[in-house]
């Protein structure tokens, strides 16, 4: 077998050692009725080239976004790469490194995650960022929680423009955790009224912009009657480009800002890894969960990285840790990093425009069709459309069958919420005006072969 | 002595002859280069990809456009390559050297994994494209399925947990749930764990609202039945059991102390991290388990990439399944297979929710499922042998040296030494992990298990040759007998060759500083 390097005659020089005449003897300690003495029922070994003819088929049976007009959002985007973002985190050093506990040989590590933070705290405004959660719903349970331990209450008031998987997550997490979750009815239109919904008791406020249906909304307000309420605003973001374009959740007053950082660096694959980015006031860090990078001097007086503050961490305070956390999203946020390194700010804000740009122009395009109504008011790079008693979870399949990915149908993620004819609708760089006409021409023909229903 | 950065690069009181013997003009030291943060070198006015104009648009951003870009300094392309390639260089990894941390598993990571899993049909695949443009990512997630149950001997898994901890939520989640169910919610709320635990036990029980109790650390290493059986009751939900346990044994009563359990109407979560010692020779589920989380970054090998990203699927039992959460894969009539991704209705009746936004870590599945095909049922089967003999021939080759807290007895696949052979040397532990940087090894896991007083765990893995290992155990000996005739200075200022010397932590934590912050001009 190619990855194992022993020999027959280096096992028996080994056991020979060791001093028993057979490997099972070291497993003298299972029970022997338990103890397997036949390899399992599962297929032989393969060479790399018969690995790669199996898993190749399986990636056949896929139709992969670049291969088609591609128009899905929703928590995860398509967007291009810089090639070298993909050759530097292969580089052994980072790829078959662990977690940097022994900080004299992990300064690449330690480095580009203080990097790391740095730029997740300057993206969301915030004073500083851990170094990554698995990614933006798990992160949006964790700064539930994180409110609810700084304010000691109980009930946290979820926007009914959050992902509903993200509040799914959150309710799954929080309700096991002892805590009570508010959710708001679904708010296409941004319209709902969450400040009267801030109590005595509440913990916290979460908003996501721009929201699962594009909208975008203004957080200041509700950020100043959480703050006047003794609660906390945690802000969400599905679309880290966003941030080159808007104003930060910071400038709006968010304490706590949670996102999904997929879409810098990271590939769409099929929703995971992804990397969770995870900010705060500097007041609550001793609260945070997960991992922090922070700066220091070695025996010499060089400048160098340790994590810290680890008193927080489930390694040191065990049941009484801020989280459960241990691995993390380390290789995604290092690709964030890089990527965010080639972009700097001025690049982000291009990127961020470029993709605003694409999503007005596909907006204009498909309002233009007869029975499609464009819901939103403002939006950065996705939107919902209307689909005049169409069921979009259909007109998805069709215009699948019809070789584009047209979007995500509202009852995907909210089904039997009577939402059944909204389609979300993506647009980033990566899309062309072909394929935005590509879009349109489908979306006008599946719409007149099957009756509004 | 500065460096360019004006930053010193040697400490007050140094000798002016050591000084001197390693001065350079930049600082640097051949291949050893010291690289400034990004935001040091980086400027706002260049940029590293080229973005072209957009053509005219309407901004329809209501009033949150912001007035300026976000203050972060880019850098070109070829000085972002150059600047993450010298940062790289400051790492250790496994294809550097031999990796022995112990509970961490550092085994080879084969790059035809990488490569399967940047096909663009795994990796440029939206996670909600209609499930008929996604069946051979489905089938990955069912043929990966098919390996875990199988060599767990389990009747369902649970793949959405993206890494060991988040599997530990999921199957005690499960566990609460089914204790709910049987109407017992309120009062079998204990869950045991061992002294000797992760930390991730208890913290995960702890953030679920269990209580937590420990079950003493013993003698021998291993968690004795009569001292679970005292702790059992009517108000225990569960044991979280580590097999093979922190101190690298297999629990020999693991089969008594499931039963017990089980009488007493508790679950059995088994900490799977250590599943790599016994894969193809022992089935968890032979043992009574009842959930059992799985480190595909650990046992099959899809990298730690720096500390992630992992994957840990739980394998479940019957009574446990029904509680799983969402989404799962199930095969249709049609043999189409399709997603099941609302809680409370139809198959997922009973799922206790959600964890995490899409399907888990799709990247990982294929990784694992990359190595399982490459290594076939037996080469898993030798894999774990291999470990286990590999970590046997390190204990036995260092036992007249070191001193082994559990005695002489075989261990699974990794070796455990206390700090009892380093009385009267006024030498730690920590001296010794980083005496052995110095020799060109990533030390062995230190100060675990909390059980073990000064512990050093040695995991070879499967991945090491005899070769490799004998090096190891020479450096080892070497270093042993240096530290019993009293060369403290071999250790004390250790290391000297890496490229920093030791950090001050106690700093970094007293006056936290997290982020780079621009200087302020000086008036």
């Amino acid at each position: 077998m190619r990855y194992l390097p022993l020999s027959g005659a280096d096992r028996e020089i080994m056991l020979a050692r060791i001093g028993v005449s057979a490997v099972d003897a070291l497993f003298a300690d299972a029970p022997s009725e338990c103890l397997r003495d036949q390899a399992p029922d599962l297929p032989r070994r393969k060479g790399e080239m018969a690995v790669e003819r199996a898993l190749g088929q399986l990636a056949a049976r896929n139709v992969s976004a670049g291969s088609v007009p591609f128009f899905l959002g929703a928590g995860a985007y398509r967007h291009h790469v810089p090639a070298t973002v993909d050759h530097l985190i292969q580089r052994s050093e980072f790829l078959t490194s662990y977690t940097p506990y022994q900080p004299e040989i992990a300064q690449g590590t330690l480095q580009y995650l203080f990097e790391f933070q740095t730029q997740v705290a300057a993206l969301t405004g915030m004073e500083v960022a851990n170094a990554s959660m698995y990614d933006g719903s798990t992160a949006c349970a964790e700064a539930v929680l994180m409110a609810q331990r700084i304010t000691r209450r109980k009930r946290a008031v979820l926007s009914g423009g959050l992902h509903p998987h993200y509040a799914q997550v959150t309710r799954t997490v929080c309700g096991f955790a002892g805590d009570s979750i508010s959710s708001l009815p679904p708010d296409v239109a941004a319209s709902e009224d969450i400040i009267s919904q801030i109590g005595p008791d509440t913990s916290c406020v979460v908003v996501q912009s721009p929201d699962v249906f594009g909208n975008l909304r203004d957080l200041a307000p509700i950020a100043e009657a959480a703050r006047r309420a003794g609660a906390l605003l945690v802000a969400v973001v599905t679309e880290a480009v966003s941030f080159g374009l808007l104003t930060s959740p910071g400038a709006q007053g968010a304490d706590i800002v949670v996102a999904e950082g997929q879409s810098i660096g990271n590939a769409l694959n099929f929703g995971g890894p992804y990397v969770g980015l995870f900010a705060a006031r500097s007041k609550f860090v001793r609260q945070m969960p997960g991992r922090l990078c922070g700066e220091t001097v070695d025996a010499e007086g060089r400048r160098g990285f340790v994590l810290t503050l680890s008193a927080r961490e489930q390694h040191i305070r065990r049941d009484k840790a801020t989280s459960n956390i241990c691995t993390n999203s380390g290789l995604c946020c290092l690709a964030f990093t890089i990527h965010m390194t080639l972009l700097g700010g001025h690049g982000l804000r291009q990127l961020a425009r470029i993709n605003h740009a694409n999503a007005v122009a596909l907006a204009d395009r498909l309002a233009a069709l007869p029975g499609v109504t464009v819901l939103n008011h403002s939006f950065f790079n996705e939107f919902t459309v209307k689909l005049a008693g169409r069921d979009a979870a259909d007109v998805v399949e069709r215009l699948a069958a019809r070789g584009v990915l047209g979007g995500v149908p509202v009852s995907r993620l909210l089904p039997g919420a009577g939402l059944d004819d909204l389609l979300l609708v993506a647009s980033t760089e990566v899309n062309t005006d072909e394929d935005r006409a590509a879009l349109a021409d489908a979306l006008a023909a599946v719409l007149g072969e099957i009756a509004a229903c | 002595m500065l460096n360019r950065q004006g930053r010193p690069t040697i400490a007050a009181g140094d000798s002016p002859a050591s000084a001197a013997e390693h001065y350079t003009f930049t600082g640097n030291r051949a291949l050893q280069q010291i690289e400034p943060l990004l935001f040091e070198i980086g400027s706002t006015e260049r940029c590293g990809v080229d973005l072209d104009e957009p053509a005219p648009f309407t901004a329809r951003l209501g009033a949150l456009e912001a007035a300026a870009p976000v203050d972060l300094p880019a850098l070109s392309e070829p000085e972002t390559m150059r600047h993450f390639v010298r940062l790289s260089q400051k790492n250790y990894g496994i294809d550097t050297g031999m990796f022995p941390l112990g509970s961490c598993t550092m085994k080879h990571n084969p790059r035809l994994n990488e490569r399967m899993a940047r096909l663009p049909g795994f990796a440029d695949v939206h996670p909600l494209q209609p499930v008929a443009t996604v069946q051979g990512a489905l089938a990955v997630m069912d043929q990966l399925a098919h390996w875990l149950l199988t060599l767990t001997g389990m009747p369902a898994v649970a793949l959405s947990p993206k890494a060991g901890a988040h599997g530990e939520l999921l199957g005690l989640m499960a566990i609460k749930a089914a204790i709910a169910a049987r109407g017992e919610g309120e009062t079998r709320n204990v869950v045991l764990v061992p002294e000797s635990a992760h930390g991730t036990n208890p913290a995960t029980a702890a953030l679920l609202g269990f209580r937590v109790k420990s079950v003493p650390a013993r003698d021998d290493g291993a968690v004795h039945l009569d001292d679970v059986v005292s702790l059992l009751g009517p108000d225990v939900a569960a044991i979280m059991l580590t097999n093979p346990n922190t101190c690298g044994l297999f629990e020999p009563q693991i089969v008594e102390i499931a039963a017990a359990l089980h009488a007493a109407g508790g679950y059995f979560y088994c900490d799977g991290a250590n599943f790599n010692a016994i894969v193809g020779k022992v089935r968890p589920g032979d043992l009574g388990v009842d959930a059992m989380h799985i480190n595909l970054h650990k046992t099959f090998s899809t990298p730690h990439g720096g500390g992630g990203p992992g994957a840990g699927p739980v394998v479940l039992s019957e009574l446990l399944a029904p509680f799983a959460p969402v989404p799962f894969v199930r095969k249709g009539a049609d043999g189409q297979l399709t997603l099941v991704e609302q809680a409370g209705e139809g198959e997922a009746a009973r799922a206790f929710g959600r964890l995490t936004a899409f399907h888990g870590q799709m990247g990982m599945y294929v990784r694992a499922l990359s190595f399982m095909l490459s290594h076939g049922g037996e080469g898993l089967r030798q894999a774990s042998e291999d470990a286990v003999l590999s970590a046997n021939y390190v204990r036995a080759s260092l036992a007249d040296l070191l001193t082994a807290p559990f005695g002489d007895r075989p261990c699974m696949h990794e070796a455990l030494f206390d700090d009892a052979w380093l009385k009267d040397t006024g030498l730690t532990t920590l001296d010794i992990a980083k005496a052995l940087i110095d020799e060109g090894f990533h030390p062995m896991t230190v100060y675990f298990p909390l059980v073990v007083h000064g512990a050093m765990l040695i995991e070879p893995t499967e991945s090491e040759s005899k070769v490799s290992l004998d090096l190891f155990i020479a450096a080892m000996r070497d270093l042993a007998m240096a530290a019993k005739r009293g060369d403290a200075g071999r250790f004390t200022g250790a290391p000297r060759h890496a490229p920093l010397r030791r950090l001050d932590e106690t700093r970094a934590a007293r006056q936290p500083v997290l982020r780079w912050t621009r200087p302020q001009p000086v008036a």
